[in-house]
């Protein structure tokens, strides 16, 4: 397995800082914050970046991406993750194209993927049935009825749902796990915005009685526990990704702050006491680097260690941007809890993304029942 | 076959012939060669171990050949770790001379002293130990008193050093002494090669709280240092001294991996983990004790990421031109900090059995942890303290203020 970017991927983080700090630099996120746009993103940035290929990355060629894959995509959220940049990126180009690519039938693939690829169709994956993530669905059922499927729960949490066009929903079937396509103004579905602490748009979804027609149903019924098991590993690394470099941005603003800011008639950064937490704070973040590169090109050597070092990389990375966005904000003093310096919204990002998929408690349970104890 | 390819095949040819059988087992808790002019040898293979892989120059297998090295590229070198782990061969030999002192007279002795000094490191004939830190210097190692005063062709050498590891076994010490003035502190310091076989040099060991000994002070009384053995410039030892201490920090770096046989990490599985279900409630091979388990989890994926570091930056050394990456200074205080951690999880499994220190009601494992245990306390102390580590960090890599 190899720890060091491959050509490709520092191509595509160096052209995706460009465009973060060009176009997407933490004002862009305050000023979507503060329009009150409900959708939580801008839809001109989401156009520019598909015309870069960033919603393509994980869609074969044929169906009009670029196939660069997970590390891809990876280095494309690390940097966006620096500037809190807010797109349809994970939800849209991680989960469905990974969930549609992986399950879809060749018309579904034909009719979807390409939509993805160029920006322009949104979607969310309708999973989550409570505020701890648990990876076993109960609550929202599938229930036959001739040819069609008959869709009853509540859904939460799902990221970027009050805005997207496709809905996958997971539902309990008679003998399995199914998942199910519906267009987000279908007869029988009630989006309650859930609005987060860190602007980014998410929702609470209710179907009643929500019919389905066989042509919509994602994969075998009953059947699509595995491949969502490999998705959400999926999502994971990628999350960890965008993670890694909101912690690496919140620490790099919080060690030039402390270069800069003067009391006593000397630099805060010259005190022993800061100074120790903040070398603390960098071991951590070469930790993180090194189970994040790790987890992102484990899925291309087909290790079969796959979900052992992505619980590793959530559970490390997820630690660790809760550590410094908490001493970031204590480091920076008053200014820290304002709303006018930035490091305020990495403390509200960082708690938000924890939770997706599984937050540090729930990965080291994992990665423990992985290794047998 | 590539050059690589033919390199792996001679060398497992090579190993397989010319290990000795003995040295194919499992190393145990005697079976480490340090080499010297009073080396005892537990066994002859290990004499004749040692003589072959010290002849082909492979105890220091990237050292150049016109010293006695192996002279192998980063490559040959990897195919040969492999080799010698596939084929379970033993390390041939421990030496500071390899690990610390070599590297250093490499980069800073004359030709002389390199011809003199590293074919009999490489050979074990040899058998170097460490003076550097004094009573009164440990953190502010540059603040030493140790002096040698020149003296027709030798230098006369008066002062104190402690923690000098296994000093009554050794040959030779390398030191540093001050051949100029106390301020500034650090231009007034020379590198010295002192021969420990003469009556200006004692040693008396000092005991540990794990009750071992592997430390010594030594004292110098009129020592006598003949000029050759001066290193690099007079009054420019402590150029020596940090590039000698960034390959200490390494060897010490990679114990927070290896640790105790007991918890030492299979490929599957994990050690502390299966330490911790022979002394606490097992159901269905989970441990039930959620907090503990938690722990080991913990503890388990900070050694897995702290192996993926290692292992990140020896690739991004063999991809760049730029000189170590800035995670080597993490390298110390992680392995450090971590064995310690590690150590006191174990302790909490086993309860008091961990804490046994003689007799039968313990078992030989249990009693070698409750050792382990206390020598783990020096990681963060021996080579440059976590706080100074931490002090290294925050200036030369954060570059904060002074």
């Amino acid at each position: 397995m190899s720890l060091v970017l491959s050509e490709t991927a520092s191509f595509l983080q160096d052209q995706t800082q460009r465009f973060a700090r060009e176009k997407t630099p933490t004002s862009h996120f305050r000023s979507v914050r503060d329009s009150e746009n409900p959708e939580c993103f801008d839809r001109e940035i989401w156009k520019q970046m598909a015309e870069q290929g960033l919603s393509g990355i994980l869609i074969p060629e044929e169906y009009g991406g670029s196939n660069f894959g997970l590390s891809g995509i990876g280095v494309v959220l690390q940097e966006l993750g620096r500037t809190l940049t807010p797109s349809p990126l994970f939800a849209t180009a991680v989960l469905g194209a990974s969930l549609i690519s992986k399950l879809g039938t060749d018309e579904q693939k034909k009719k979807y993927l390409p939509e993805i690829a160029n920006g322009n169709l949104t979607c969310c994956f309708a999973f989550e049935e409570g505020p701890r993530h648990n990876p076993k669905i109960s609550e929202v059922t599938a229930e036959k009825k001739g040819e069609k499927f008959l869709i009853n729960g509540k859904k939460c949490f799902v990221v970027d749902g009050g805005f997207a066009d496709l809905i996958i929903i997971a539902a309990k079937s008679s003998k399995g796990t199914s998942l199910f396509l519906a267009q987000k103004d279908s007869k029988g579905i009630e989006v309650k915005e859930a609005k987060m602490v860190d602007s980014r748009n998410s929702a609470n979804i209710l179907f009643t009685g929500l019919e389905i027609n066989s042509e919509n149903v994602l994969g075998e019924i009953d059947n699509a526990q595995d491949t969502i098991e490999e998705v959400l590993d999926i999502a994971r690394a990628a999350i960890s990704a965008e993670m890694l470099g909101g912690a690496l941005e919140a620490f790099e603003i919080t060690v030039n702050y402390l270069k800069e800011r003067e009391q006593f008639g000397v630099k805060i950064g010259s005190f022993q006491a800061l100074q120790h937490r903040a070398a603390n704070m960098f071991t951590e973040l070469e930790l993180c680097k090194s189970c994040v590169l790790e987890s992102l090109s484990c899925f291309e050597e087909k290790s079969n260690d796959v979900p052992r070092i992505v619980s590793l990389a959530k559970a490390k990375v997820g630690e660790t941007f809760h550590l410094i966005s908490n001493e970031g904000v204590q480091m920076h003093g008053g200014v820290g809890v304002t709303d006018e310096y930035d490091i305020g919204l990495y403390l509200k990002r960082a708690r938000v993304a924890e939770q997706i998929f599984g937050n540090s408690e729930f990965h080291r349970n994992r990665y423990a029942e992985l290794t047998g104890y | 076959m590539t050059d690589l390819a033919l390199f792996r095949e001679e060398t497992r040819d090579w190993l397989e012939t010319n290990c000795p059988p003995e040295m194919k087992k499992p190393m145990t808790p005697h079976g480490m060669t340090w080499g010297g002019r009073n080396c005892k040898f537990s066994h002859p293979d290990q004499e004749l171990w040692l003589k072959r892989l010290g002849e082909k120059g492979w105890t220091a297998p990237t050292w150049p050949k016109e010293y006695g090295g192996g002279g192998l590229n980063y490559d040959e070198n990897k195919v040969l770790a492999e080799e010698m782990a596939n084929l379970g061969t033993r390390m041939p030999l421990a030496s500071f001379g390899l690990w610390m002192l070599g590297p250093a007279l490499l980069e800073y002795a004359s030709e002389e002293q390199k011809m003199e000094h590293i074919p009999k490191i490489i050979k074990g004939e040899v058998r170097w130990c460490q003076g550097y830190s004094e009573p009164g210097s440990g953190s502010d190692l540059a603040s030493l008193k140790t002096k040698a005063v020149e003296d027709g062709e030798n230098y006369i050498v008066n002062g104190q050093k402690v923690w000098t590891s296994y000093a009554n076994e050794c040959d030779m010490i390398f030191t540093l002494v001050r051949t100029g003035a106390q301020e500034p502190k650090h231009e007034g310091i020379s590198f010295l090669l002192i021969d420990m076989d003469q009556p200006g040099v004692e040693t008396k060991p000092i005991k540990l709280i794990s009750g071992a000994s592997p430390f010594c002070e030594t004292f110098f009384t009129d020592a006598v240092v003949p000029k050759k053995n001066l290193v690099h410039k007079l009054n420019k030892g402590w150029d020596v001294a940090k590039n000698l201490l960034q390959h200490e920090r390494k060897m010490l770096a990679s114990m927070g991996l290896g640790g105790s046989k007991a918890a030492g990490k299979g490929k599957t599985g994990s050690g502390l983990a299966t330490l911790s279900k022979k002394y606490v409630e097992v159901k269905e091979d989970k441990i039930v004790d959620e907090g503990l388990r938690q722990k080991i989890a913990k503890c388990d994926m900070n050694s897995h990421a702290f192996s993926l570091t290692l292992k990140r930056v020896s690739e991004e050394a063999k991809n760049s031109n730029n000189g170590p990456s800035a995670a080597t200074s993490i390298f110390k205080l992680y392995g450090s900090e971590h064995n310690k951690q590690k150590y006191e999880i174990m302790l909490e499994a086993m309860g008091s059995q961990a804490l046994g220190w003689e007799g039968g009601e313990f078992g030989p494992e249990e009693l070698a942890i409750t050792r382990e245990w206390l020598r783990t306390k020096a990681n963060s102390i021996e080579g440059g303290t976590s706080e100074v580590q931490l002090n290294v960090i925050s200036k030369r890599v954060l570059d904060l203020p002074q």
